[in-house]
């Protein structure tokens, strides 16, 4: 950050986080807590000045004075929660109202010996131990200002611990709704996951907005992944329309872990995905996928940062935009290969549709390779709806709008067809039908 | 069936056609011959309704209607189609899609009841085995990696699928081996029959040989001039295209 500092917007949260230092007092997490939040007042709000936050401005949530979110006189039933949901899950789901957990909503009696699901805020009053060797210690919050206030905040979450050789046949569904108040409110949901080693599991974390309305989702998600351990991640934003998400997640790979992790933005005002994987051990997989449809004057963010620290790991990012109205994306991919990473084999693809004038893409590929024998590509494409390919469809019998849907549909396609869970792939499928002119059609047709 | 008159249109300004007449009833095939350049393919596209073209002149009515009124789409539904010189590559949309919902979208305008998945196939099984495609190309991409002589049999399996009234074929004959000739030839006239009608662009003669027309325009400079038999196809294989240098009068046989 440069010298000259903005005044503090951060002054607001001083009150509630004294209040919750004395409700965690004598706790072990208290001093991470007040480190985060020190780290978090010296850090304030980056600004596009700050080199991390060039093409994102988040002056609107600096300037807001969001309250701590909570769950009085919400009320959520299995009837709000079912469309939320998806059949492979049942029995693995819990969910989440503002960020608390609500255990009146949770599945979880089809489990594994030995796997744990449930809320982190229980585990931090009951098995602090079990949590402790993991939390806060990923997620790096000296230089994120978000993680910091997360990390001095957060009260509850997910946690998710698979031990070593287990496999989970079906997905592992945390579900975080919103509901919008009267007056802004702000989350920290943080969530946990450890898969042991030789595990395999797929998680699912979504984030939903019920009703409209401004809010603020601020998660953190630290994933760690043990030697051997296959694991399948998913993060699905559907936030309302005025609500901004800021989500910070941390992959951490061991030796030979497999990880695919997809990250799908369909909602919300500003969302910023964080994304920071570390491969901390030879021969890792690491495949980050990213898709988003935005119009209006929707912004988002994918933020990646891959860190190859050990040799022999492969790691692809394969991110797709479509974009209308004013909307705006960004792009910014930093690969770093560290001295000893030998034989990295690191590839980087980007690919934006812009559907109107107003719409704006940018996409910055960073390459930071301190091996000597390593492959890194990277690629860009920003393009239009191809007029021959709609004047193709059209001489076929279909309508302008109806070619100009399947076109956008097929370059959407691409990255929806990577989800390997079926009814989120076909929700997906569908809530991308329901945004194209003739959408419906298009999918009866078929 | 179609019935073109003193049809003017250009592109950024340039005139390319000037002054096509011709007739085209049901049942016949009529190829138009012609070098490059004389205005072949954009009489082609002009008929599909490519709006890239602008008609400045004339008129053309197909089936008792005014056809420069109709979007390209509708015109499909109509029952025109254009096999392309060039078929687009769509990446992320099967051939298997696209062509149920352009069926899909075909029928419904004429009033028949859309096709379920298992009817589509078995009709699709038979056209595929008719231009000995391979199956497989119907779960990949629209024309994505498709070799050419696959592009140019894949719009002939398109055509097949779709029994258009009246088929465009714009040099649905360049580069094709003699046996994708062969089965593309087969597959067109596997269609002909007293409903429908063909208009065949092309340069060469050698696709004639398989697909007799009835007709044969010579295009030159944007006019026709001359009309004839599929005679005429022959001797401008043997003489080219030189021996009509000069116009004649616009859309008069000359023969």
């Amino acid at each position: 950050m440069l010298g000259t500092k903005t005044p503090p917007q951060t002054d607001r949260y001083d009150s509630e986080f004294k209040r919750l230092e004395k409700e965690s007092s004598g706790r072990g997490l208290l001093p991470i807590r007040r480190d985060a939040f020190a780290r978090f007042a010296e850090l304030g709000f980056p600004t596009t000045r700050h080199e991390e936050w060039r093409c994102t401005n988040v002056t609107r949530i600096a300037r807001t004075p969001f309250e701590l979110a909570g769950r009085d006189g919400v009320r959520l039933t299995d009837r709000d929660i079912g469309p939320l949901t998806f059949a492979e899950s049942a029995g693995r789901r819990l969910v989440f109202l503002n960020g608390q957990y609500v255990p009146s909503l949770a599945s979880v009696d089809s489990l594994p010996d030995g796997v744990r699901l449930g809320s982190l805020a229980e585990a931090l009053d009951t098995d602090p131990g079990a949590v402790e060797p993991y939390l806060a210690r990923y997620a790096d919050y000296s230089d994120d200002a978000f993680t910091a206030l997360n990390t001095a905040f957060m009260t509850d979450g997910a946690l998710v611990e698979v031990p070593a050789g287990c496999t989970l046949d079906t997905p592992i569904h945390l579900l975080y709704v919103s509901t919008p108040a009267a007056r802004p409110q702000v989350s920290h949901p943080r969530t946990l996951i450890v898969v042991g080693a030789g595990s395999r599991a797929t998680i699912v974390e979504s984030y939903v907005g019920l009703g409209s309305g401004s809010y603020f989702t601020n998660a953190v998600s630290e994933v760690i992944v043990a030697e051997e351990a296959v694991l399948d991640h998913y993060k699905i934003t559907e936030e309302s329309d005025q609500a901004f998400h800021i989500g910070g997640l941390r992959l951490h790979q061991h030796r030979g872990s497999d990880v695919t992790s997809h990250v799908v933005s369909m909602g919300g005002a500003l969302v910023r995905n964080g994304i920071h994987a570390v491969l901390d051990g030879e021969g890792c997989e690491c495949s980050l996928n990213g898709f988003f449809m935005l119009s209006g004057r929707q912004h988002v963010d994918n933020h990646l940062r891959v860190e190859h620290a050990k040799p022999h790991c492969n790691s692809r990012e394969f991110f797709k935009g479509i974009l209308d109205g004013q909307s705006r994306g960004v792009f910014s991919g930093r690969i770093v290969v560290h001295k000893d990473a030998q034989k990295t084999d690191a590839k980087q693809t980007n690919m934006s549709l812009l559907l109107s004038d107003e719409a704006q893409i940018d996409t910055r590929p960073q390459l930071e390779i301190l091996a000597d024998d390593v492959k890194c590509t990277h690629g860009a494409t920003i393009g239009q709806i191809d007029e021959d390919a709609i004047f193709y469809l059209r001489s076929r019998g279909m309508s302008e709008a109806a070619a100009r849907s399947l076109l956008i549909y097929a370059f959407a396609n691409e990255s929806i067809d990577g989800i390997r869970v079926k009814s989120l792939r076909d929700r997906l499928r569908d809530t991308i039908y329901a945004r194209l002119p003739q959408g419906h059609e298009l999918r009866d047709a078929v | 069936m179609l019935e073109i008159r003193n049809l003017h249109a250009s592109v950024n300004g340039r005139e390319i056609l000037r002054g096509i007449d011709l007739t085209v009833n049901a049942g016949e095939v009529h190829s138009i011959m012609g070098p490059n350049g004389s205005g072949k393919s954009t009489l082609a596209q002009v008929l599909a309704g490519r709006e890239t073209y602008e008609v400045t002149e004339g008129e053309i009515r197909y089936q008792g209607k005014d056809l420069l009124e109709m979007a390209s789409d509708e015109r499909a539904r109509e029952g025109i189609f254009l096999a392309f010189q060039y078929p687009v590559e769509i990446p992320g949309v099967t051939l298997n899609y696209f062509l149920k919902a352009a069926l899909n979208a075909i029928r419904k305008h004429r009033g028949l009841d859309e096709l379920d998945a298992v009817d589509f196939l078995a009709l699709v099984k038979k056209r595929v085995e008719l231009l000995d495609l391979d199956e497989r190309l119907l779960s990949r991409g629209v024309n994505e990696g498709f070799s050419g002589g696959e592009k140019k049999r894949g719009e002939i399996f398109q055509m097949a699928v779709l029994e258009p009234r009246l088929a465009i074929m714009d040099e649905t004959d360049s580069g094709l081996d003699i046996d994708a000739l062969k089965i593309v030839a087969d597959g067109v006239n596997d269609l002909r029959n007293d409903e429908r009608a063909f208009i065949i662009v092309t340069h060469y003669q050698r696709l004639l040989n398989y697909i007799v027309p009835d007709y044969v325009h010579v295009l030159l400079d944007g006019r026709i001039v001359e009309s004839g038999g599929k005679e005429l196809a022959i001797r401008l294989e043997e003489k080219g295209y030189g021996t009509f240098a000069t116009s004649p009068s616009v859309g008069q046989p000359v023969a």
